[in-house]
């Protein structure tokens, strides 16, 4: 049967991360594949910061979520303003903005990490959080653009008309017709780009640079420079922070895997 | 605002009302696209444009063929796409006829396969990492348990370790392309399954003459599309071996980075450059397949 395997398969790191979290160090270490005395105390070290590494777990926590979330409106924001100007006013050019969006969407993603990174320098932007929130939205917003545009092109054109007919200015016509009939599409590219940026690890970690204003994610990086670290305690908030994008995730479930294969790949 | 389209448009419709709304419209739409230009000028093209210009002299070129490490992440880089991904993309492949069916249990687990793909990829991966740990990992612990012997070093061995890094990506990307492929799979008439099991036709007929010839275009495109975004893949590598050990399991996509951090940005946009020759192609090829 070929359940079974997959289900081992994909939950083991999962597991393991949970397993380190409800285990002691000793017990963790030891090869027990469920702890004899489970326990809850690396939830409070976490959760009550008692430990040096932890200081600005919330700090960290609440950072993680703002930049998500600014990512997330932001790229939204943008991204439905180019795929309505693009699908639905017909505007000029529209076919080469589309095709510099599916060129940015191309290219991977470490390679422009490192131009990046230098001009976010010259912009004086290092050590400040709205670099990590631009650069995401950068990469977030073609395949944004994408999906909308995919999905826009799929309402009747007969609506633009009546609309039109009836005197509808543009941006009437954005308000109250497009975004109603969008919004399937519009909570999966949202949700995408909230996760793409709570889970980003390499531009958060290149262009942040104070722990104060680290997300979780670099945090959780940085417990590895040192030798002794207390792995127990790393795994227990790695856990913390896998939460709310699976949470996030299975709430959208419905939204987000019509929405994202459909303009993923086009048949 | 040029009069000349306004007027050539409004030829075609009713006269001056009309006229006026068609620019108001193309005004709006001006307005609207600005926002995203405004992103892509002052984040990709200035960046990449600038990255380039760093990367101008011939000097870089020599430095960066002079490093003995830059071979062996070429021939990881390579290894990485060609064996990793057509591995996972044959997985993806015969996954998508798995969820496709439709029963119950079936649609519990892919909720559960598709977790790799939502969740944060330093936790996950950081778990394998120390699961892998020679000395208290959980994996080697029980060998030791089991056997009394000792396990092998797994991340100490660079072609295992680069292996490993690879099973990860697999780990991490697998639920999205099958994802992809089910969608594609869906889009296939049942009918014609159905005729086919009328007259007969085994399980490998039906794939070879029904199902393949249907999905091969997405199957191709699918495979392009990942090689050039696994060229981006920074964490499966670098999280779990950190490119070690002696930087034997570098990928081009974090070696750039150790030269970002080493301070050589010359030699991190350089390594990326000479990348470029082969990643072009695979783009133009994807945008020409996308933009149809």
């Amino acid at each position: 049967m070929i359940g079974v395997p997959l289900l081992i398969w994909t939950l083991i790191p999962v597991y393991h991360l949970f397993l380190f979290s409800i285990s002691t160090k000793d017990s963790a270490t030891s090869g027990h594949l469920w702890p004899v005395h489970p326990t809850l105390q690396n939830f409070e070290f976490v959760l009550w910061q008692k430990h040096f590494y932890l200081n600005y777990f919330w700090i960290q926590m609440w950072n993680s979520l703002f930049i998500a979330v600014m990512v997330g409106f932001l790229t939204l924001f943008i991204s439905t303003f180019a795929a309505f100007a693009i699908s639905r006013l017909k505007v000029r050019g529209g076919r080469t903005v589309l095709n510099l969006a599916l060129f940015t969407y191309f290219i991977p993603a470490a390679f422009l990490a490192v131009p990046m990174y230098k001009t976010m320098g010259q912009y004086g932007l290092l050590d400040n959080q709205w670099a990590l929130i631009l650069a995401m939205i950068t990469i977030a917003s073609p395949y944004s653009i994408w999906v909308l545009k995919q999905a826009s092109d799929k309402l009747p054109l007969e609506l633009d008309e009546a609309a039109r007919m009836d005197g509808a200015t543009p941006m009437q016509l954005f308000r109250l017709v497009y975004l109603p009939l969008m919004v399937p599409s519009l909570v999966a590219v949202g949700t995408y780009s909230l996760l793409l940026a709570w889970n980003e690890y390499l531009y958060a970690f290149l262009l942040l640079s104070k722990e104060n204003s680290f997300t979780v994610g670099v945090a959780l990086g940085n417990f590895l420079s040192a030798d002794d670290s207390p792995w127990e305690l790393l795994m227990t908030t790695g856990l913390i922070y896998a939460l709310p994008p699976a949470a996030i995730y299975y709430t959208f479930k419905r939204y987000m895997v019509s929405g994202l294969t459909a303009g993923a790949v086009k048949s | 605002m040029n009069s000349s389209t306004s007027t050539a448009i409004g030829n075609t419709q009713k006269p001056v009302s009309r006229t006026s709304t068609t620019t108001q419209w193309e005004f709006w739409g001006r307005v609207m696209v600005v926002p995203y230009l405004l992103i892509f000028f002052i984040f990709v093209v200035y960046p990449v444009g600038y990255g380039l210009w760093l990367a101008r002299h011939p000097d870089s070129y020599e430095r960066l063929f002079e490093d003995p490490i830059f071979y062996r992440t070429l021939a990881n880089t390579l290894f990485f796409l060609v064996v990793g991904i057509n591995i996972k993309m044959v997985i993806a492949l015969v996954l998508s006829g798995f969820f496709v069916q439709k029963r119950w249990w079936i649609s519990i687990l892919s909720m559960i396969f598709i977790l790799p793909w939502a969740l944060p990829s330093i936790p996950t991966i950081l778990s394998v990492r120390f699961m892998l740990n020679p000395e208290w990992g959980v994996i080697n612990t029980k060998i030791f348990q089991l056997t009394g012997a000792d396990g092998p070093n797994w991340l100490n061995d660079p072609f295992l370790a680069l292996c490993l890094a690879i099973t990860m990506h697999i780990w991490k990307s697998l639920p999205f392309w099958t994802l992809i492929l089910v969608a594609a799979r869906l889009s296939i008439p049942l009918e014609q399954y159905e005729a086919a099991s009328v007259d007969g036709a085994t399980n490998w007929q039906k794939f070879k003459f029904i199902t393949w010839p249907s999905m091969k275009t997405i199957y191709l495109t699918s495979t392009i599309l990942s090689m050039i975004w696994t060229l981006g893949d920074f964490n499966s590598v670098y999280l779990l071996t950190g490119g070690g050990p002696a930087d034997m399991t570098h990928v081009l996509a974090t070696l750039g980075i150790r030269y970002l951090r080493l301070d050589q940005v010359d030699l991190a946009m350089a390594s990326i450059v000479v990348a470029l020759p082969f990643v072009l192609p695979l783009v133009f090829f994807m945008m020409k397949r996308l933009s149809k």
